[in-house]
């Protein structure tokens, strides 16, 4: 499919477009609608539709395996440290009012870094089930 | 009647993604009714938080009423269950599918009591 | 939606099953905007029709098969169906009615929710990852364990003369 122009023309124009629109919905996920899970999704989509045009082995390039995997494991250890460090700092565990002075911000800094685990592990869980079922299709042992 | 027109449909679509489920014999259609079955059920959380002159849950100081934000939370969290379980059933069918070479239902289950059959009478 | 699942229901190319299904999934995020779930609707139209889609399409290629003709007709499931709907649908009945602002469902916990104390104007992502971070921590380790899972199902082992496809 890498030689076919309009293919390559619209995955010029919209890759980066959904790739962009992922990363606003993440972090706008406080005023609008998003959060974690929707701008996980999107960023795999937009990869998974870069890989259906130049095909798995550029893909896989570009995002290696190891780091996929990566993905996978880190965002829950975000998540987790994040309510580890409400214990460290004295009040229970997941609590954000104690993650900085003024509790509201606190409360900002916790969702910030809770959405951003929730999305890593959602993008890299999604992007390596693509992984395994496109390359499970080779030669058949 | 109307007011429970939701309901009606919910249970129509939930219904028929049952019939999907236990009427055909072929796996992957068996996921694809399932996902179907789950999809109804959001359906069936999301209509009563509906308030009929509401909006979305994005507090604006420039409207009052809101829909019910609660039946939103879970059912984000079902559907990304939902598409992993879809997921790990898939790559199950796979699975079969490179052990018996088909994925019908009716084909598995006669190969494996002929299976069976063979290793009474070897046994014997 | 009701055409959608009818034609999933008694089409036999697998194909045509999995574009429909990508239908079906687009026009429940359309029903839930108009039901003033956006954030639902977003996450419905990525997950079911766009990666759902694409996982059903891989799993196809790999399988490479046309549904057999069903071998007897499906009475029991029929009947099973048709009395699971008149159930559910008298249980339903007693539910309160669409749009109703004195429903349970409006009273108990949900006017803290909708107070403002985290100063976050998304009410659901204050919900998932402030009020109720626990369930969104247990979620998210259900989405890894199904990685893994995954990973563990379709691992291909080294070649191995005496391996059968791919290793147990």
């Amino acid at each position: 499919m890498r030689d076919d122009l309009v293919l390559r023309v619209v995955g010029r124009l919209l890759i980066p477009a959904i790739l962009l629109f992922a990363l606003y919905v993440q972090f706008h996920g406080d005023f609008g609608p998003g959060g974690g899970f929707q701008a996980g999704v999107m960023a795999a989509a937009g990869i998974v539709f870069y890989s259906l045009i130049h095909g798995l082995v550029t893909t896989r390039r570009i995002v290696p395996d190891w780091a996929v995997e990566t993905m996978v494991a880190a965002g829950v250890l975000i998540y987790a440290s994040v309510g580890l460090a409400g214990i460290l700092l004295g009040g229970h565990y997941l609590d954000y009012s104690v993650l900085s002075s003024d509790p509201i911000h606190g409360q900002h800094r916790g969702i910030f870094w809770v959405e951003v685990g929730v999305a890593v592990t959602v993008c890299g869980v999604m992007l390596k089930i693509y992984y395994m079922f496109a390359s499970r299709g080779g030669a058949e042992d | 009647m109307l007011a429970h027109f939701t309901n009606v449909i919910t249970v129509f679509l939930m219904v028929a993604g049952l019939f999907i489920i236990t009427a055909r014999g072929n796996l992957i259609k068996k996921l694809v009714g399932l996902s179907l079955f789950q999809t109804s059920v959001y359906l069936l959380y999301i209509s009563p938080g509906k308030l009929i002159g509401g909006t979305a849950p994005i507090l604006s100081p420039a409207f009052t009423v809101y829909s019910n934000p609660l039946p939103h939370v879970l059912i984000l969290t079902a559907i990304v269950v939902g598409v992993a379980t879809l997921a790990l059933g898939l790559a199950l069918t796979v699975r079969i599918r490179e052990a018996y070479g088909s994925i019908e239902e009716d084909e598995i289950l006669a190969l494996d009591h002929s299976v069976e059959d063979d290793e009474a009478r070897e046994s014997h | 939606m009701a055409v959608a699942v009818w034609a999933i229901a008694f089409t036999r190319n697998l194909f045509s099953v999995v574009v429909l299904s990508g239908v079906y999934s687009f026009l429940m995020a359309t029903v839930l905007v108009a039901l003033d779930a956006v954030d639902v609707a977003m996450t419905e139209a990525a997950v079911g029709a766009g990666v759902s889609t694409v996982l059903l399409l891989a799993a196809l290629r790999l399988c490479k098969s046309e549904e057999a003709k069903p071998a007897h007709k499906p009475w029991l499931p029929l009947a099973v169906s048709v009395s699971t709907s008149v159930l559910l649908v008298y249980g339903a009945w007693g539910l309160p009615d669409f749009g109703d602002p004195e429903a349970p469902i409006h009273k108990n916990v949900v006017p803290r929710y909708l107070n403002n104390e985290v100063d976050v104007p998304n009410v659901v992502t204050a919900v998932l990852a402030s009020f109720r971070a626990y369930d969104t921590l247990g979620e998210t380790v259900v989405v890894f364990t199904a990685g893994a899972g995954i990973i563990a199902l379709l691992r291909r082992r080294k070649k191995n003369p005496d391996n059968k496809g791919g290793g147990a």
